[in-house]
């Protein structure tokens, strides 16, 4: 039998020697609520999953070429953090517990959440949460912990995928959202600010935004602290390897989707949410926490700390129901930073930017073709405007080879004929090139 | 052994981008730009090598150690799912391409890799419909709350209260109390399970359901469990199984069978995918037929023709609880491991496993004392009540095993029991590791008696020994400080 | 370790009434059940609370408890000191580790409060 250990000699002899007979274990299950035979087929060998799976692979398409994004993006992912990640002693474990057999876990997780404070210049991170979307969540409800406060302005610009998660959490809780509509492609200032008031916990913005455009928001952060309220800013970490960061904005909770960091695509997970603050909300922040401390003979350790927040400790009053982080996720953004240092990111980053500004350049220069945002500056993602149907024409692309980009008329009404395109290091000049005449011969 | 950051050497290259072969057209505005890099450690690709590799020796895994930790469910996760795992077909795959009209075409593989799964937990739980969505198990939970409430909401009701047994891991309370809940405890009876006759004065019409992990955290099935359904539903309210202890009756016992509403399975426990050092887990949420409205979006259906879709329009949904399907690499690397045990596989796990819990149980019963002595199912709680004599812990006890060479149990966790060590040994170990454990603990209460001092002072075994965590809470130090 | 000046809650709190000025703190046997205490979660002064409004917290490393108000009124004091030392609650849970004073509108009776005596027994029956 694959995967289980004892013969049926060794079972016999085991129950013989603790005096019980099988039907003993089950004892207390009442005979009815056992289940005849289950009707799934029977087990297979490595050799065929292999062949199945290869076959299941083989009807998805990677061959495509990627300018989607919408906050997920196909960058270049180093060999050495499969190799390293890959590690069994890393990836078998479980939550560091026991911190005498667990360091390699817990100072990684000590050196990944250094990282975030200084990839966003805050002052204090958490292992991780699930993803982009609910590490967002998580924030806004911090905020609301904070403040005490039940009003949320949460601008339209910031990632519909994660708009749609905060809606459906909370139906339940008593939240007043005020959603305010981008201002030519930007988080929208006049609205935010006529409705911010002495009942608003946060606002929340996003930078790069979902349409790639970037902004500085200390002018935000200077009115909200006014109001005694909180700026929640999520973020795309690799763009912090060229862009103004959060912190230095005035932000109070930064959240992102790490997923750029080293991680796969993987049609949707895992990924990677990662979550900082300023040192006096630390206590109020959700997740695991690793901290540095030192055993009796004064050697450094880390242990997981501020336990008291969470939900093994304080129940129904925790600051998070979230028992896990996504560990091993946040081991592969911590080796994709070390492998590239300051340099490697900036550069990384700037590439991405470039090959977006070509693009760009290369594509409002087909007729019919325009810029949908005036005069905005963008990262690595722009939105177009063509002649009809965003959605027909990407169709199109599709068969002729290209992933286009994201049709914006399923988040947004006015829309219909705008695009999406996101560009990373991994496009080409050639791709770029290929994408322009393709999409020159569908308009 | 050192940080990263402090073996960083200004200058120093590790993985190089590649280089740009476009010209570069528009600069961002230099206000909207950092004005220095961040401060990461500068490192060759060897510094980083040697640097993960070191970490990699501090720690225990199932590869490297028993690792009985009780509610964790630690069996072996097979290699063959990691390197399917790694096939391009499958990590390389954007999740919005198939929401691009004609990309649902090219992305069948992975949508039927998710349709079915859905089929074979639907199989094994006896459920009627699956979200394969939540990230986690407590993120299914909260899943699972967010559709009883749908449910009450939908037939007009507002109930406030949702039940949890006092022995429920801290996630139940607080996935309820997160989705806007009170929440009551429902206290355990002298035989360790949760009381029928409290339960009975419990419900009332404020009462929206139950929640309960069967066999519980003791890994004590409740004989009444049918009984406890009926209750509930008399009451009118949902009854959901927290599937933390699923592997203890797969293959043997159905929750839908037995009466439950609503299953979430931690695929990272009961499906043998890598639990990662604290995560990525996956959460599906099962649900009865009439429950099945409100699963969230999007959901992958077959169409006559026999490809796969997702489906968007559900109008009593309860709308989106993650980004995009779920974690899909999770969900596949168990459709792996549920296609290799297959049924005859899936048939022998609970019996395989609650053997091994109860050989453990039986052979230290005489050595530790044991709170609740009927046969378990696939864990077992000791407490070290009788160490105490010696003015130990169950803290100590567990500190020794690392000095033998195993993972300490659960400590401290269920609550209910003073000093509680929780063993789950689980179905892919052999009786001569469980003997080698047996052994070690066994010369451990030899030892409380003879010499205790030394399993205070233990571990002596490894790279620091027991962490002042009072000074890492007063002395906050989180981060490691930056330079100038 | 239950001196037989102050008054009790099922809660663990004990109050030292001072006229209408309550002194409250949690008892040695809470700190006991506590272990370490890293931090202390103190209520905002002039915060007017009902009996039994949860005001606080306490926290060890391992372990968190609320803190409950054993009286009604205004919060006058707080203890600032517990903010960097929250080990005074340890060392001196009656004296130097009191949490807040409170403007109380009521006695002990008003509260139901539990004398040194009364308490002994209800910590010798849990």
């Amino acid at each position: 039998m694959p995967f289980i250990a004892n013969t049926d000699q060794q079972r016999q002899q085991m129950l013989r020697e603790i005096g019980l007979r099988p039907e003993d274990l089950f004892a207390d299950i009442p005979p009815e609520l056992r289940c005849g035979r289950l009707n799934i087929p029977e087990g297979i060998s490595e050799q065929e999953v292999r062949r199945q799976l290869t076959e299941l692979a083989g009807k998805n398409s990677t061959e495509l070429v990627c300018f989607l994004g919408g906050g997920f993006y196909d960058h270049f992912i180093p060999a050495a953090i499969d190799a390293l990640a890959g590690r069994s002693e890393f990836y078998t474990a479980y939550t560091p517990y026991q911190p005498e057999i667990s360091q390699g876990t817990l100072q990684a997780i000590y050196e990944y959440q250094t990282m975030i404070c200084r990839l966003t210049q805050m002052e204090a991170a958490n292992a991780s949460l699930y993803d982009g979307g609910t590490a967002l969540y998580e924030a806004m409800t911090m905020a609301l912990r904070i403040t005490g406060r039940n009003k949320i302005i949460l601008d339209d610009s910031v990632n519909p995928i994660y708009r749609v998660i905060i809606e459906s959490y909370s139906r339940n809780l008593r939240i007043e959202f005020v959603p305010t509509r981008n201002d030519d492609g930007l988080a929208n200032r006049c609205e935010i600010l006529e409705n911010l008031d002495a009942q608003t916990a946060a606002v929340i913005v996003q930078n790069p935004n979902f349409f790639g455009c970037v902004d500085d928001y200390r002018d935000l952060s200077v009115a909200v602290h006014e109001k005694g309220a909180l700026l929640i800013v999520s973020c795309y970490p690799l763009a912090l390897g060229i862009l103004k960061t959060p912190g230095a904005m005035g932000a109070d909770i930064v959240t992102g989707e790490g997923q750029s960091l080293g991680l796969p695509l993987s049609f949707g997970g895992p990924y990677l949410g990662f979550m900082a603050t300023r040192r006096q909300y630390i206590r109020k922040m959700p997740g695991r926490i690793a901290g540095q401390t030192t055993d009796a003979e004064g050697r450094r350790g880390f242990v997981l700390t501020l336990q008291a927040r969470e939900q093994h400790i304080r129940r129904d009053k925790a600051t998070s129901n979230i028992c896990t982080n996504e560990s091993l996720c946040a081991l592969r953004a911590l080796i994709y930073l070390s492998l590239l240092g300051p340099t490697g990111l900036q550069e990384v980053a700037q590439r991405c930017a470039d090959k977006a500004s070509y693009a760009y350049q290369r594509l409002t220069a087909l007729p019919r073709v325009t810029s949908r945002f005036h005069r905005k500056w963008f990262f690595n993602e722009f939105v177009l405007d063509l002649p009809g149907p965003a959605a027909d024409v990407i169709a199109r692309l599709v068969e002729k080879g290209f992933a286009a980009g994201f049709p914006l008329s399923r988040y947004y009404e006015d829309m219909d004929r705008s695009i999406l395109i996101a560009v990373t290091e991994k496009r080409t000049k050639q791709e770029i090139g290929m994408l322009a005449e393709a999409l020159e011969a569908q308009l | 052994m050192k940080l990263l950051f402090e073996k960083s050497v200004p200058g120093r290259r590790g993985v190089r981008p590649c280089r740009s072969d476009v010209p570069t057209s528009i600069h961002i505005n230099e206000r909207l730009l950092r004005p220095k890099p961040p401060q990461l450690p500068e490192l060759s690709e060897l510094d980083v090598v040697r640097h993960f590799t070191e970490l990699s020796r501090r720690n225990f895994g199932v590869d490297t150690n028993f690792y009985p930790l009780g509610s964790c469910t630690m069996k072996y996760n097979p290699k063959v799912s990691e390197i399917i795992g790694g096939y391009p077909g499958f990590a390389d795959l954007h999740p919005l391409l198939p929401q691009l009209r004609m990309g649902g075409i090219l992305t069948q593989g992975a949508l039927q890799v998710l349709y079915e799964t859905d089929l074979l937990l639907r199989e094994i739980t006896g459920m009627a419909a699956f979200t394969m969505q939540p990230l986690a198990g407590a993120h299914g939970e909260l899943t699972g709350v967010m559709i009883i409430s749908a449910y009450h909401r939908d037939r007009g009701s507002r109930r406030t209260t949702l039940l949890i047994p006092d022995s429920a891991h801290g996630t139940n309370p607080a996935s309820a109390s997160i989705a806007g809940y009170q929440v009551q405890a429902v206290p355990s009876d002298a035989t360790g399970v949760m009381d029928v006759q409290a339960l009975r004065r419990m419900l009332n019409d404020q009462v929206a359901g139950l929640m309960l992990t069967c066999p519980n955290t003791l890994g004590l099935f409740n004989p009444h469990i049918k009984e406890i359904c009926r209750l509930v539903h008399e009451a009118d309210g949902l009854v959901y199984y927290d599937g933390a202890n699923l592997n203890a009756i797969t293959g043997m016992v159905r929750p839908g069978d037995i009466g439950f509403d609503i299953v979430h399975i931690n695929l990272h426990k009961t499906f043998a995918t890598p639990h990662g050092g604290g995560g990525p887990g996956a959460g599906p949420v099962g649900v009865v037929e009439r429950l099945a409205d409100y699963l969230p979006v999007s959901l992958v259906v077959k169409r006559d023709d026999g490809t796969f879709a997702l489906e968007y329009d559900r109008p009593k949904s309860i709308g989106y609880v993650a980004p995009f399907y779920g974690n899909f690499g999770v969900i596949l690397r168990a459709y792996v491991y549920i296609r290799m045990l297959g049924r005859e596989g899936l048939e022998r796990v609970a019996a395989n496993a609650v053997l091994n819990a109860n050989y453990v149980k039986e052979k230290l019963k005489g050595h530790y004392d044991l709170p609740f002595a009927q046969a378990c199912k696939h864990e077992c709680v000791f407490s070290a009540r009788r160490q105490m004599e010696q003015h130990l812990h169950a803290i100590d006890i567990a500190k020794a095993l690392i000095d033998a060479g195993f993972h300490p149990p659960t400590v401290y966790f269920p609550t209910i029991v003073k000093e509680s060590l929780m063993i789950e040994p689980t179905e892919t170990e052999s009786r001569e590791t469980l003997d080698g454990f047996i052994e070690a603990m066994i010369e451990i209460a030899r030892r409380a008696q003879t010499d205790p001092d030394s399993l205070r002072s233990a571990p002596r075994t490894t790279p620091v020994g027991r962490l002042d965590e009072t000074a890492a809470a007063r002395q906050i130090n989180v981060a490691f400080p930056e330079v100038g | 370790m239950i001196p037989s000046d102050l008054w009790y809650t099922k809660e663990h709190e004990w109050v030292r009434f001072d006229g209408q000025s309550a002194t409250m703190g949690i008892t040695h046997h809470a700190q006991e059940q506590l272990g370490e205490i890293t931090f202390v979660e103190l209520p905002a002064p002039a915060r007017r609370i009902k009996a039994m409004d949860p005001i606080g917290s306490v926290e060890s490393s391992k372990a968190a408890s609320e803190v409950y108000s054993p009286v009604a009124g205004e919060i006058t004091e707080v203890n600032g000191r517990l903010e960097s030392e929250p080990e005074l609650i340890n060392q001196s849970c009656y004296q130097d580790g009191w949490l807040c004073k409170i403007q109380a509108q009521g006695g002990p009776e008003t509260f139901g409060l539990m004398n040194a005596g009364q308490y002994e027994q209800y910590l010798q029956e849990q």
